[in-house]
């Protein structure tokens, strides 16, 4: 794997830190008058996901990280790995709970979402901005009460726990950002 | 990678019309401002033999010449031969340095002024930077009294191990530290700098971090007779009262060439027209180099160089 050096560092650029696979987020320049020159760097843990700063002299390098992200199909879980598959080559990958994390809760079977490979391997796995998922549990809908602005708790189909609009009853389908986990409207299936 | 066609995407300028009118207005003001005080505008050149040999810059090759990374060494020769005050309005480079306070190609503005102690060039560094910005608080404290303020340590007689533990309890730092100026600059940088606010320059550093300024001996420990100038957080001026002493000077570029050997780094040729000059007597004077470009983007309240520079480095 080839080395990056400071000033080759930048937002996405993965590299290797303290033996993990990191993400730069953020690259920063910084001198004291006619000192040393340093990068005070922003990364993203991608095992852990924890997010910090740490400083190197200008001009170091670090060895890059064999990582990629590929767009998968969701395929199913099989109680103890959620399984995908690249939808070019039928290629299909295993992932563990760890590298799936926060993301099984918008998971649903066939839907695409983004997986981090790591010398081949899952390491994380990115849901799509936006899932459509279905309610499988809440209280009864009061229909047609789209004015009072009141919402409820409502159980979707992966498990994911939502606040949904108080007009909404078990077996619709709503459309959820995956990223804030709220609702953002009913869904169109 | 898919190729990425910046050149395309921006072939725009970063800098808006009217920021680049603003320069030209600053541009004049400062011209104005100089020969007002008798201090005589100069060109010199830009591509020379032998780059500054300060370790912490890295010149830019250009052919068998490279980019001047200050126009210092060039200036000094003209101080020698009887020119009186000079200043010089030009562009310097220095690779690596780019991000929104840097950009590897910037405009410089740097005059000397012979017969000139450090402070009275500090009053009209001051002054300029007054007329450029509007007023504002203007403190001079040492780098001394500036650490013991926001960090309760004497920087200049500190144990090592106290510098790099109050540094390690900071900064998450990955690198080697192979000399005390290192902790110290990761000090300035990362916990003092941010914290200041108004004009704030900063005197006597020390003896360690003189680049071509005089040392005093007459304070205990020695220190540098250099001053850096600050609007808030952003470092603005350097300015020293100019080593004078050939045969001093001749030690500095070998002890760099020292250091930048210990680092593995090629070592520079010595410009030994600058010592031949130094020998033949250059006026005791006080010379300050300012970032153009930097106090532009301050004026107009521009986070990033790229807002005042017509084509920054990403955009050329």
């Amino acid at each position: 794997m080839a080395s990056f050096s400071t000033n080759e560092f930048r937002a996405g650029l993965k590299v290797m830190l303290d033996g993990d696979p990191c993400s730069i987020i953020e690259n920063e320049f910084v001198k004291p008058g006619k000192g040393q020159a340093f990068n005070r760097v922003k990364l993203r843990n991608l095992k852990s996901g924890r997010v910090w700063e740490r400083t190197f002299k200008s001009g170091e390098s670090l060895e890059g990280a064999d990582v990629m992200d590929r767009t998968m199909e969701y395929l199913y879980n099989d109680g103890e790995f959620w399984h995908f598959m690249e939808p070019d080559t039928y290629e299909q990958y295993q992932a563990d709970t760890e590298a799936v994390g926060d993301a099984a809760q918008w998971l649903k079977e066939q839907d695409r979402c983004e997986v981090t490979l790591y010398n081949d391997a899952p390491l994380a796995v990115t849901p799509a901005n936006f899932v459509e998922l279905e309610i499988t549990e809440t209280d009864p809908g009061l229909k047609g009460d789209t004015a009072s602005g009141g919402n409820k708790p409502a159980t979707l189909s992966t498990g994911a726990v939502v606040k949904v609009p108080l007009f909404l009853s078990q077996g619709e389908v709503v459309r959820i950002d995956t990223r804030s986990g709220e609702y953002v409207g009913r869904g169109k299936a | 990678m898919p190729i990425h066609n910046q050149h395309v995407e921006h072939w725009h300028p970063g800098a808006s019309l009217d920021a680049l009118r603003a320069r030209a207005e600053l541009l004049k003001l400062i011209r104005d401002f100089l020969q007002q005080r008798g201090v005589l505008e100069v060109e010199t050149p830009i591509l020379c033999s032998a780059p500054a040999t300060d370790p912490s810059l890295t010149p830019i090759a250009a052919g068998p010449r490279w980019l001047q990374t200050s126009p210092e060494y060039a200036m000094k020769r003209l101080l020698a031969a009887g020119s009186g005050p000079i200043y010089q309005i030009c562009k310097a480079f220095r690779h690596g340095e780019a991000g929104p306070r840097h950009n590897p190609e910037f405009t410089l503005l740097e005059w000397y002024r012979p017969g000139f102690t450090l402070s009275d060039l500090i009053a009209e560094t001051v002054d300029l930077v007054t007329q450029a910005l509007g007023e504002r608080p203007v403190e001079q404290v040492t780098y001394c009294d500036l650490f013991e303020r926001y960090l309760e340590v004497n920087p200049l007689t500190a144990d090592v191990g106290i510098l790099a533990a109050l540094a390690r309890q900071h900064v998450d730092y990955a690198s080697e530290a192979e000399h005390r100026d290192i902790w110290l600059d990761l000090l300035m940088s990362h916990v003092i700098e941010p914290k200041l606010s108004g004009i704030t320059v900063v005197y006597h550093y020390p003896a360690s971090q003189a680049a071509l300024a005089q040392i005093d001996g007459n304070f205990e420990p020695a220190v540098a007779l250099r001053f850096e100038l600050y609007v808030d957080a952003l470092e603005l001026a350097n300015g020293y009262q100019e080593l004078t002493d050939p045969e001093e000077q001749a030690e500095r570029f070998a002890q760099d060439n020292l250091t930048l050997e210990q680092r593995g780094e090629p070592v520079r040729v010595l410009d030994s027209a600058l010592l031949a000059a130094l020998h033949a007597g250059m006026p005791d004077c006080a010379g300050v180099a300012l970032g153009l470009d930097r106090l532009l983007a301050i004026q107009l309240g521009a986070s990033s160089l790229k807002d005042v520079i017509s084509f920054d480095w990403t955009r050329c």
